[in-house]
């Protein structure tokens, strides 16, 4: 495996941003409950972080080390206003079940972790598919908690009725099936991704720490 | 050839495969400890795993039995075919009706609750390859005694995996868990299917029914299942229900939990065989009772109007809290899993106090939680280790300063 398409697949599993370095949990609990929403962060944090890798990592010479960690937030801030900007305008509703959590990924533990731990020492195509490859990583937990999280909890996937109607009685609710409300709740979120955790720790026995 | 050699056989025959545990799971219930020590100078006693599970069970039986006459009972009552009770032995709760209308409603639960239940603990040996351990037993027995006795059979077997894979066989099975495995299955209820683990309709068998049938139009009555906790969280009572009626159980609720009178004769029984801590039943009603004081003692000062919403329940003499939801059985068969509750003397008066105190809490004061003592419960076997901590930390630091009193 070449060394840049290494830093695109590590991410992915073996060293993933939430399920093995548990960063970005908070976004990753607040915003599963439905599939689009996932998806829509995934994209925000995918470009944020592509960007934001680059920026700093063509800036990484003349940043003073001292104010670094202002000039990373600087950078990110600016990334994350435009990507809500645009949200707002084109996305309205959705921007409004994302809510805080938009802005929130300025504070989000991977987009920091990887500005100081990889772009300030590496060139900016490497750093590049470093951030596609973190982001994509997170992006996966994030799509695979938002799909069982909407499938269970409302008996949809990306808002069209795949069990049928609850109302109706028609499908699966026929037969007296009911959607898991603590589907909806931010607790079963972290008990997915701790499920998640197992089961690629269980396969991998190398992930597993003393 | 007899029983045990029978299955001594068959487990020689499968040593070694991968279903071996499985095969072996009678014989190791039967005749088998779960560990045996060799060698070496031991004292012997009789108390191991399973005969603290056994005697747990059979402190739950009559629970069991009178809560199948209660279902039945119940039902008539409330469809009005039958007179209400007078006293524990009243002459149309004891009837064959009632016991046969409740047994068709409640072995079912049990029998979903075991049979899901150990096919998941028969899975996790197969697959860890270890021997199938005891511990379900107990759970599967409580399990259907904390459930609304109309709750689907599919719901609770969903519940039933869930409890048993987060709340036990994540963190290594049997003797591992931090959560009580029944009231993890409870809560995931709880939050899963509110609809039919709170409200008016779920407690009495056919209410639910009955009220979908109103809605179709048909001309019948209605049949209120309600709690007395539900009743008071509103602010209102119940009619016709004396504190006898509370105490003998003759009240909807969940399946087992309703005779006091039970509780306390299951109770006097563990501890009298020395497998339940009288200690942490005592501390859990003492903290019962001194929260119920505290809101008795709110509102005699006059600190709360009368049409707060919190009135209705803390207005509740402070006594009758113990009799009125499930804090006794909580108390008796929950606190108490030596698992999941604190291990040392004075640990386990903190640990009791707590979840009586905050039981009442919750009841009182969140309207959406009627009853609070499984999430209290909860709560403190979270806090358990915690307390333990600090308990045998102070004792190693009195220790210390008479050894330097000592040694000066």
């Amino acid at each position: 495996m070449g060394k840049d398409t290494k830093l695109i697949l590590d991410p992915l599993a073996d060293n993933n941003p939430i399920t093995i370095q548990v960063l970005g949990i908070c976004s990753a609990l607040a915003i599963t409950a439905e599939l689009e929403a996932s998806i829509v962060m995934s994209i925000s944090v995918l470009f944020v972080l592509g960007v934001g890798n680059v920026v700093i990592s063509l800036m990484r010479n003349i940043i003073p080390s001292k104010i670094r960690i202002i000039v990373q937030l600087i950078v990110v801030a600016t990334l994350v206003i435009i990507v809500d900007l645009v949200l707002k305008a084109f996305a309205y509703e959705l921007s409004k079940t994302l809510s805080v959590f938009v802005g929130l990924i300025i504070t989000n533990c991977i987009i920091m972790g990887r500005f100081e731990a990889f772009a300030l020492g590496n060139g900016p195509w490497r750093s590049f598919l470093d951030g596609i490859g973190n982001s994509l990583g997170y992006a996966v937990i994030l799509i695979i908690v938002g799909f069982f999280r909407e499938l269970l909890g409302s008996g949809t996937l990306l808002g069209i009725k795949i069990l049928g109607d609850p109302v109706a009685k028609t499908g699966l609710y026929a037969f007296g099936y009911e959607n898991n409300g603590f589907m909806l709740l931010s607790p079963m979120a972290l008990i997915v991704v701790g499920i998640i955790i197992w089961v690629q720790r269980s396969r991998n026995k190398a992930l597993i720490e003393d | 050839m007899s029983l045990k050699s029978k299955l001594h056989n068959l487990k020689e025959k499968y040593k070694g495969k991968k279903m071996a545990p499985a095969f072996n799971a009678l014989h190791t219930f039967l005749y088998l400890p779960n560990e045996t020590t060799h060698g070496g100078t031991h004292v012997k006693a009789a108390d191991d795993l399973k005969r603290t599970m056994n005697t747990v069970i059979m402190a739950l039986v009559p629970c069991l039995i009178y809560g199948m006459f209660n279902a039945g009972y119940q039902h008539y009552l409330a469809t009005g075919a039958i007179e209400a009770a007078d006293g524990f032995l009243g002459a149309s709760f004891w009837t064959l009706d009632n016991l046969i209308l409740g047994a068709w409603q409640v072995l079912p639960l049990v029998i979903v609750s075991y049979g899901v239940g150990l096919a998941v603990e028969f899975l996790f040996a197969v697959i860890k390859g270890h021997e199938v351990e005891e511990g379900y037993l107990v759970t599967g027995m409580l399990v259907p005694l904390i459930v609304p006795v109309d709750i689907p059979l599919w719901m609770l077997a969903v519940a039933v995996i869930f409890g048993v894979v987060i709340g036990k066989e994540v963190f290594g099975g049997t003797g591992m868990n931090i959560l009580n495995p029944a009231l993890t299955i409870r809560a995931f209820l709880f939050f899963a299917y509110p609809t039919w683990m709170s409200g008016d309709k779920v407690w009495v068998h056919g209410a639910v029914e009955r009220s979908q049938q109103i809605a179709a139009g048909q001309n019948v009555d209605a049949i209120s299942g309600e709690t007395l906790l539900g009743a008071y969280a509103q602010n209102s009572t119940l009619p016709g229900i004396d504190y006898w009626d509370m105490f003998w159980g003759l009240i909807p609720g969940s399946v087992g939990e309703t005779s006091k009178f039970l509780i306390i004769i299951g109770a006097l029984f563990l501890i009298f065989t020395k497998v339940g801590s009288w200690r942490i039943m005592l501390s859990t009603i003492i903290g019962a009772l001194v929260m119920g004081l505290i809101f008795n003692g709110v509102v005699d000062a006059g600190w709360i109007p009368d049409t707060s919403k919190f009135y209705g329940l803390m207005s509740v003499p402070f006594w009758q809290h113990l009799i009125i939801g499930s804090i006794l059985f909580g108390a008796v068969y929950m606190a108490t899993d030596p698992v999941t509750a604190s291990q040392t003397n004075k640990g386990k008066w903190i640990y009791g106090f707590l979840i009586g105190f905050i039981s009442i809490m919750i009841r009182v004061f969140n309207p959406a939680y009627p009853e609070g003592v499984f999430l209290a419960i909860l709560l403190m076997n979270v806090f358990a280790p915690t307390i333990d901590h600090y308990v045998v930390q102070a004792n190693v630091k009195k220790r210390m300063k008479r050894l330097k009193v000592k040694t000066a």
